[in-house]
């Protein structure tokens, strides 16, 4: 019947399924499904057929966010094999790494109580590099190894990597205005 | 319904006229109407050679009502009822309207949206925008010998649900067949890019008569990627005009001018803003009502000094646009300058200097947003053409969101979310044999309820009483591809089933928009049902023509009876449609929609299915 949306999203896409993505290709297969489900596509033609394509555009959009996003597209390989991260429930990280953490937040508070803009963006940056190394490793856990348990330890670090970045973010707007 | 058209997505295999649409941009200032004419968009002009239509709307007191240029020479004659920047207004409560001190109207708050007094009545900014939209159909009508299948209105990238919602109503009130909301700089994009087959990162810098956008597009292979959008839906050349005015009156020493003489200075003041592109100096002369005569010289310097604080409101947004992209100056290869306001030399400077190169302003920057909406309508009504192979994809430009407890906002779609888009969430009781449940739906970037935009609030009633925390409600948001947001909840866990589907609350429904058309049209003396069956049977017309096309072309999808079944439909439409009666036409529409579903649905899959076959997506044509 229909395009088949209860397929996983990477058979959607005529992807291989795995962490590791050819963002170009993602991107072509995703504008191409777009050019023919597309709202703008039907606009000409009676409301039913409208509705139904604005669904399935819709769903087009999400499958496309969902593999874009390495954060989403990490924990959406973990359910498919299976394994949550349990980010709500399962909040246990290693003392070290929370340390970290709040070292992070202390430099993102002290620079913004500064009003150091400079400072935002070098944090900003060391910040990216780090999430960037946690990235290699959910691949390697996720593509090489199958080693799920690892996948999820380095998703939920990455969770509060992005959140950090929201936090610099929020503080760069905040000296802006 | 549906026959998806699948082999040639909106190209409609048989052949047929060409129909008739138009792209208007609604400006704060200025409106236009144009449209594609042998493959190229122009814009439309008036029976005297005129483009641009002033946004001016006057009511006279035996109910007749002026629009544009005949409106324009009243505006200091009869301020109170001569209406200018209406679109400031649309979706607007009273306390969020700037620069209500010096505006001579007589405002009555209502809920959810402003309203004016006027001598002709209570009139609301959709009643006062229809107007200038009814104007330029009946221009687009005239131009081109036919009644319109439908338009494309403009809107600001920025404006929220509410004013969006706003706009379409207005539209509808004009007797227009919205084919859909496009976003100012999205369409600018297409005209400019189209124009000159532009591949990779621009930014359209769009400062009109009362609002500002920034857009950051990804161009690649006729698909116009909006990454983000940001701005401000009260900033525009408007502000400027009211600098140049606070600075004549400290000048010239005036402390309680008449609302008469303030429309008077503004428009003097516009003056002097526009003399000063191309001059550095601007004399400014003026008698007041109460015979003082004012003679100022406004210099270039001055009024790049009294305006600095509006050019930086601009790049406040421009960064955030461009963060949300992921991107930084360096990325950007061109910025398209968009609005009547980017005329200003210091605005062009200051966006040179913050992107580090020159913008782009080959095409006429009043204009070009029309011309864009009118390629797009053109496509959208079924024109397509072989080279016409573009898609949008734009984005919303704010966030939208629940409130939870304690007055907080949950987000629920994040802002430059890709649309249409559908998002679900769950909710649960939290008392024991709780029946119903209220929602609070708001939009904006704020973390209290109270610093966003109030929506909707509804309730979901007739939940069947559990214990706390047993039942599972889901809230649905959808944005549909003109950005207009719609919710639904429906209570999952037991048989029972509530669900209930909210349009935000200043919208008008659709009965009201069906009667004050009603109204509007028997006071010109059209006659509803002829136009209630025309519709229909243009409507009916299409349906056949795309059933019998998807037939010939994917017929073997189908068992012979299912064959006969689609047959039997076509043939009893085709009877109606010979008759008079409208509802018996619209009945058979829906009849014929039904009994194709299955098919449509099997020739999508098809077609998808034909996309993604093959290795090659790459040359896959789009």
């Amino acid at each position: 019947m229909i395009p088949d949306f209860s397929q996983d999203y990477f058979a959607l896409f005529a992807l291989p399924r795995a962490y590791r993505i050819d963002a170009a290709r993602l991107d072509q297969a995703y504008h191409a499904m777009q050019g023919k489900v597309h709202p703008d596509r039907h606009a000409h033609l009676p409301e039913t057929e409208r509705r139904l394509s604005m669904q399935w555009a819709a769903q087009v959009n999400e499958a496309y966010r969902t593999l874009k996003q390495p954060l989403l597209r990490a924990h959406y390989l973990l359910r498919l094999a299976g394994a949550e991260t349990d980010h709500e429930s399962n909040t246990a990280m290693t003392p070290a790494f929370l340390m970290e953490q709040m070292e992070w937040r202390e430099a993102v508070a002290e620079a913004r109580a500064a009003g150091d803009h400079h400072e935002l963006e070098k944090l900003m940056q060391r910040l990216e590099r780090h999430a960037g190394e946690i990235r290699g490793e959910i691949e390697q856990s996720l593509d090489a190894k199958k080693d799920y348990e690892a996948a999820a330890d380095a998703v939920r670090r990455l969770m509060f990597m992005e959140k950090l970045e929201h936090e610099i973010e929020d503080a760069l707007e905040a000296l802006e205005n | 319904m549906a026959l998806l058209q699948i082999s040639e997505p909106g190209m409609s295999a048989a052949p047929h006229q060409h129909r008739l649409a138009v792209g208007i941009d609604l400006g704060t200032t200025n409106s236009i109407v144009a449209t594609v004419r042998n493959g190229i968009a122009v814009v439309l002009q008036d029976e005297v050679g005129r483009s641009l239509l002033p946004s001016i709307v006057r009511y006279k007191a035996d109910g007749c009502v002026d629009v544009g240029h005949a409106a324009q020479g009243a505006q200091s004659l009869d301020p109170r009822n001569t209406i200018v920047s209406a679109k400031r207004f649309m979706g607007r409560g009273l306390k969020d309207v700037s620069h209500i001190e010096s505006m001579p109207y007589d405002f009555l708050d209502a809920e959810g949206m402003v309203r004016l007094r006027t001598v002709a009545g209570v009139k609301s900014p959709v009643e006062i925008s229809a107007e200038i939209l009814k104007s330029l159909r009946i221009r687009a009508e005239a131009s081109l010998g036919g009644e319109l299948v439908g338009a494309v209105i403009t809107v600001p990238a920025y404006f929220d649900d509410a004013q969006r919602q706003a706009t379409k109503d207005a539209a509808r009130l004009a007797g227009l067949n919205v084919l859909r909301l496009l976003n100012e700089p999205t369409a600018a994009a297409i005209a400019y890019g189209l124009d000159n087959a532009s591949e990779g990162v621009y930014a359209v810098f769009d400062l009109g008569g009362g609002t500002f956008d920034i857009s950051i597009l990804k161009l690649s292979r006729g698909v116009f990627e909006v990454l983000a959008t940001n701005g401000d839906a009260s900033l525009g050349g408007d502000d400027f005009d009211q600098r140049v005015y606070c600075w004549i009156l400290d000048d010239a020493k005036i402390r309680f001018p008449s609302i008469e003489d303030t429309r008077y200075l503004l428009l003097k003041a516009r003056e002097a803003k526009e003399m000063l592109t191309g001059h550095d100096v601007a004399p400014i002369h003026a008698e007041l009502s109460g015979g003082e005569t004012i003679d100022l010289k406004l210099k270039i310097d001055t009024f790049a000094e009294i305006t600095k604080t509006l050019i930086s409101k601009t790049l406040g947004p421009t960064r955030k646009a461009l963060r949300d992209a992921g991107l930084t100056v360096n990325d950007v290869k061109g910025v398209v300058m968009v609005g009547g306001a980017t005329r200003m030399p210091q605005v062009q400077r200051a966006v040179a200097e913050y992107f580090r190169q020159e913008p782009l302003t080959n095409l006429d920057p009043e204009k070009v947003v029309a011309l864009g909406a009118a390629m797009q309508a053109n496509v959208l009504a079924g024109n397509r053409a072989g080279s016409d192979d573009w898609l949008l994809l734009d984005v919303i430009p704010l966030s939208l969101g629940m409130e939870t407890m304690g007055g907080l906002t949950e987000k629920v779609i994040p802002r430059n979310s890709t649309i249409p888009i559908a998002k679900a969430q769950d909710f649960t009781t939290y008392k024991d044999g709780q029946t119903a449940m209220s929602f609070h739906i708001v939009q904006g970037e704020r973390e209290l309820v109270a610093d966003c935009r109030s929506l909707a609030k509804f309730e979901l009633r007739g939940i069947p009483p559990m214990v706390a925390g047993a039942a599972r409600i889901r809230v649905t948001f959808q944005v549909d591809a003109d950005g207009l947001l719609s919710v639904s909840a429906r209570e999952m866990t037991s048989g029972v089933e509530a669900s209930i589907t909210v349009k935000p609350s200043y919208g008008l429904s659709d009965d009201e928009i069906a009667g004050m058309l009603k109204e509007s049209m028997e006071h010109v003396g059209d006659d509803v049902q002829a136009r209630n069956l025309r519709e229909q049977q243009v409507e009916a017309g299409r349906l056949i023509e795309a059933v019998e096309a998807a037939l010939a072309a994917d017929g073997r999808l189908l068992r012979p009876d299912e064959r006969a079944d689609i047959d039997e439909e076509i043939a009893s439409l085709r009877k109606r449609i010979a008759g008079t009666d409208h509802r018996a036409i619209k009945a058979g529409i829906d009849s014929l929609n039904a009994a194709t579903q299955d098919f449509a649905a099997r020739r999508m899959d098809q077609g998808v299915r034909r996309a993604l076959t093959g290795h090659k997506v790459i040359e896959l044509k789009l």
